[in-house]
């Protein structure tokens, strides 16, 4: 579920099909520069209704669904 | 004209913050005003404002060398206006001293606040900026931070931190269309300047004269709407470091 949120948003921002977004793809792979990864957050943070703080890199789409999954626990 | 713009402006209850404050607001900008101590004091400038400019205008208590406390002021900031179009770090202290004597506090105080405090202020409210693609941030730097100060090795280490955040952050933030810039003004007649009265350098000023918190102000306002310039560091000097 939190992959479909995040391929949606990818996916408007880069006119790409939704269905190309992967766990294992990176954000490289999908056109995201870091600061993309910023508004991305922030999307995601509205879509989300929490609050996610990026302190570490992630690469990949699935690394960020790890990282968002870890502070939900939180 | 910054009509329909907020501004955020720290140290906004005294000196050059105060005079910034008011030209943004005359402007047409809503403002958000911070300081560390006299809430009373920022609180008397935003009626102001509001009773000159018909703008909205709040006052914040925060010391913004507080990482956390920033965050929550910014927060706060951002419930009652909504976003943020213009950050101005203006928030500076002085403990003067020469290096020999100085005691490591009034080192890392004079660091925390004027360098680290700004990173603070741009850290959080930079989400709102990328978000809105455009916006503005202006950081309040010196002259001793170009050409360096005997007394103030601090304060210029702090000031001259300050350019190289400038620079940093317009390079990282242009492609969305986010300025940042500086200005360094020379000897300005507020309360930080009253030890500076006795300096020799106050004769070399080329125009002559100290320099009113106004013409500071002045030179904010014009980085606010200069929509081609960013990463550039205007001196609002007197001449005296050319």
């Amino acid at each position: 579920m939190l992959l479909e949120t995040i391929a949606k948003i990818i996916a408007e921002r880069t006119d790409c099909d939704p269905a190309e977004v992967k766990p294992e793809s990176t954000f490289v792979e999908l056109g995201i520069d870091s600061l993309d990864t910023v508004e991305l957050l922030m999307s995601l943070e509205d879509e989300l209704g929490m609050e996610i703080e990026l302190d570490q890199k992630v690469e990949t789409v699935g690394e960020l669904i790890a990282f968002i999954e870890k502070k939900q626990q939180a | 004209m910054l009509n329909g713009k907020t501004a955020v402006v720290t140290g906004g209850s005294r000196g050059i913050g105060k005079a910034i404050v008011l030209k943004l607001a005359s402007l047409g900008a809503d403002v958000a005003v911070l300081c560390a101590g006299r809430l009373d004091a920022a609180e008397a400038v935003c009626a102001e404002c509001v009773e000159r400019c018909g703008v909205k205008a709040k006052a914040y208590c925060c010391d913004v060398s507080d990482f956390e406390k920033a965050k929550q002021t910014v927060l706060a900031i951002k419930a009652e206006f909504g976003t943020v179009h213009i950050l101005v770090n203006n928030a500076g202290i002085t403990r003067d001293g020469l290096a020999a004597m100085m005691k490591e506090e009034d080192f890392d105080a004079v660091l925390d606040t004027n360098l680290k405090g700004a990173f603070n202020m741009i850290r959080h409210c930079v989400g709102m900026l990328i978000r809105n693609r455009s916006g503005c941030i202006i950081n309040i730097t010196s002259v001793a931070g170009l050409t360096g100060n005997a007394g103030q090795c601090n304060y210029a280490a702090s000031k001259a931190g300050l350019i190289g955040l400038t620079k940093s952050i317009a390079k990282e933030l242009a492609p969305r269309g986010i300025r940042c810039n500086a200005v360094a003004p020379g000897f300005i007649d507020t309360e930080m300047t009253e030890s500076q009265t006795d300096n020799p350098l106050l004769a070399a000023i080329p125009l002559g004269r100290m320099g009113t918190t106004e013409e500071v102000a002045e030179a904010v306002a014009y980085l606010a709407e200069a929509s081609y310039v960013t990463g550039e560091v205007l001196r609002v000097d007197g001449g005296i470091a050319m």
